[in-house]
């Protein structure tokens, strides 16, 4: 299968601090993956270099096809391709959430509002929200704002969907509203690359796990294999206190 | 002993009873002790004044004010009332409060984004500039620049000519008045390409959506300006010539005379007044954009938003409701402040009014309570305003 991210010997440093170190990853098209580790393992860095929001020092990064470096041009591209989910939802708060939705495709896209709505519409209702259209974020739940967040992204129609920690920021109660639209996706055939300590998640749709720790990638197997049999000592510690 | 302490716990269940009591008789005992104080004082000064002949009342506005005011912006002799010097210094206050606030917003806004910039000379000189204004007494600056800047300036023979076109002198700057021949043809240019320009908004607004096609709104707004007035200018046939401010010289006193001329004092207060408020606006402004949550940012790029419809779309319109209510404080300190105009004798309403009225007429509880009024005025005004414009700005939430 042809990957649609690639990732060769990415190198980062935040100041003299290096967050991530030779990372090598590839991601194949309709691929689901988890990445997880302890936190400043540099899981939520990698995943924002994926569209840009940090930008790498050394090393390359291919997102279907087009090279990410200083080039501008390229990156709005690339970001109109890949959505992004926040562990803050980081939804718009002067403008409702059908707004927030239809911004996007109406200045990136130039959609007509009528389209930009139809669109919106859509993936509001495949997030179950709707009915709350018209109110804006601050009016909303959390698991209900992170599913408008979800269903902004999914307004650019990207062929990419990364998750940073989309549940990390929700009550216990509310995250199950928001991974259940997460399953959805996926079964609907999306590529997804999701930061996560749900590992109910990832062991029900992930096609791959990625442990990372000091800014390495410590392991990466195919799920089933990644749960049953963890070759790497410190994988073994995480997984011991992650899932008791 | 016993009897007390039955009462006392006679009365505590009564106000159990009766919580509205509670509520409302410390309210009531307040207001009953401020009626108490300030009748005592108003019978007092009454009392007072009568023993000592003083009348009251505001009979004495009709009166001849017979003074002069160096500067107006309406007619005004010594033959003229108080009530019309009142009018005078209001105006005068008014005029120098708004340059003020005009310039403060424009040169406060600028150095407030450009202390934001990554450029480290650029950013430094801003907060350079912020520090010095900011921190040097504003009538400490109404001084620098009226005694140590202006009153340098040569008397009006020898007065500094720049460009032909604006003399400067130690009593004032003068400038040739504009004499526009056809006058009403501009105004009617002015008003049909500001409405062209609203419809042409209103139809690009719609053209984007239902057809989604942008069109650069501001380049097109600006060429629709000009060339309506362009045209409106040719067709009515608008002339305009100057005036030149002439030197002239009466009995040994050198004047000029014709053109426009703005007095020393006024250059000195709207200067300092704008300096002094735009380090605070700019700071304000700052605020406001650094205010706005990274993440903001980050998902606006995140959908493929640019740059510049990220500073448009999600940070300008956020920020403008943290800067508002902040700015709309400086409006009203502005306002406040241009009474130290009375240090330079800039005929405020201060000056004109509290100072030389109240010196003539001895009305003091009149004169005092009537600027203190207008002051009130003004900045009730300047705030219902500002809150009209922060509530159309700001956030539903719940």
């Amino acid at each position: 299968m042809q990957s649609i991210i690639e990732l060769k010997n990415v190198n980062k440093w935040f100041g003299e601090f290096q967050v991530l170190k030779d990372i090598n990853l590839q991601v194949s098209q309709k691929e689901k993956i988890v990445i997880c580790g302890p936190s400043g393992s540099g899981k939520s860095t990698l995943i924002r270099c994926i569209n840009r929001l940090e930008e790498h020092q050394k090393g390359d990064i291919i997102v279907d096809g087009i090279t990410l470096d200083a080039n501008t041009k390229n990156i709005e591209k690339i970001r109109s391709e890949v959505g992004m989910v926040f562990q803050q939802f980081n939804l718009f708060p002067h403008l409702t959430i059908l707004d927030n939705c239809t911004l996007a495709p109406i200045w990136v896209k130039k959609k007509t509002k009528k389209e930009a709505e139809e669109i919106a519409t859509k993936y509001l209702e495949k997030v179950q929200i709707i009915d709350q259209a018209k109110k804006f974020p601050g009016q909303l739940s959390g698991g209900q704002q992170q599913r408008a967040a979800i269903a902004r992204a999914l307004c650019m129609e990207p062929n990419i969907m990364l998750f940073d920690e989309p549940t990390s920021a929700l009550d216990p109660e509310m995250i199950k509203e928001v991974l259940d639209v997460m399953v959805d996706l996926a079964n609907g055939g999306m590529t997804m690359c999701v930061v996560t300590h749900e590992m109910g998640f990832a062991k029900e749709v992930a096609d791959r796990v990625i442990f990372m720790d000091e800014g390495k990638i410590v392991e990466e197997k195919p799920t089933q294999q990644f749960f049953n049999n963890p070759e790497n000592e410190r994988t073994k510690l995480f997984l011991s206190q992650i899932l008791n | 002993m016993k009897i007390l302490s039955k009462t006392l716990n006679k009365i505590n269940i009564f106000l159990e009873n009766n919580p509205k009591i509670t509520i409302y008789f410390p309210q009531f005992l307040i207001i009953l002790v401020l009626t108490i104080i300030i009748s005592y004082f108003s019978l007092n000064a009454s009392t007072n004044m009568a023993a000592r002949g003083i009348e009251t009342g505001f009979a004495f506005l009709k009166n001849k004010a017979s003074f002069d005011i160096q500067f107006s912006l309406i007619e005004f002799d010594s033959n003229d009332s108080y009530a019309r010097a009142y009018l005078v210094g209001l105006l005068n206050t008014l005029l120098v409060s708004g340059i003020g606030i005009f310039f403060a917003t424009v040169i406060g806004f600028f150095v407030g984004i450009i202390r934001l910039s990554t450029n480290i000379l650029a950013s430094k000189v801003a907060e350079a500039y912020i520090e010095i204004f900011r921190n040097i007494p504003l009538l400490l600056q109404i001084f620098f620049w009226y005694f140590a800047v202006l009153r340098l300036l040569p008397s009006s023979e020898n007065s500094l000519i720049l460009f032909d076109f604006v003399f400067a002198n130690i009593k004032g700057i003068y400038v040739p008045r504009f004499v526009w021949t056809n006058f009403n043809f501009l105004t009617y240019g002015l008003v049909v390409s500001i409405l062209a320009i609203y419809i042409f908004r209103f139809y690009s607004k719609k053209k984007q959506d239902l057809t989604g096609v942008q069109v650069p709104t501001f380049t097109t707004s600006l060429i629709i300006f000009v060339v309506i007035n362009l045209l409106f200018i040719i067709i009515g046939n608008v002339g305009l010539s100057l005036t030149y401010p002439v030197l002239e010289t009466n009995r040994g006193i050198h004047n000029y005379s014709g053109g426009v001329s703005v007095i020393p004092e006024l250059i000195a207060l709207a200067f300092s007044l704008s300096l002094y408020t735009s380090t605070f606006i700019a700071e304000c402004v700052r605020a406001g954009i650094l205010g706005i949550d990274k993440g903001q940012k980050e998902a606006a790029a995140s959908i493929g938003l640019s740059k510049s419809q990220i500073l448009k779309l999600i940070v300008i319109p956020q920020a403008l409701r943290i800067i508002i209510p902040p700015v709309t404080n400086q409006y009203l300190n502005l306002t406040k402040n241009s009474s130290l105009a009375a240090a330079i004798a800039y005929p405020d309403i201060v000056l004109v009014f509290a100072g030389t009225a109240l010196m003539q007429t001895g009305k003091a509880i009149e004169i005092v309570s009537i600027t203190m009024l207008t002051y009130l005025t003004l900045s009730i005004s300047i705030s219902l305003f500002m809150n009209w414009y922060n509530k159309k700005n700001s956030l539903t939430e719940r």
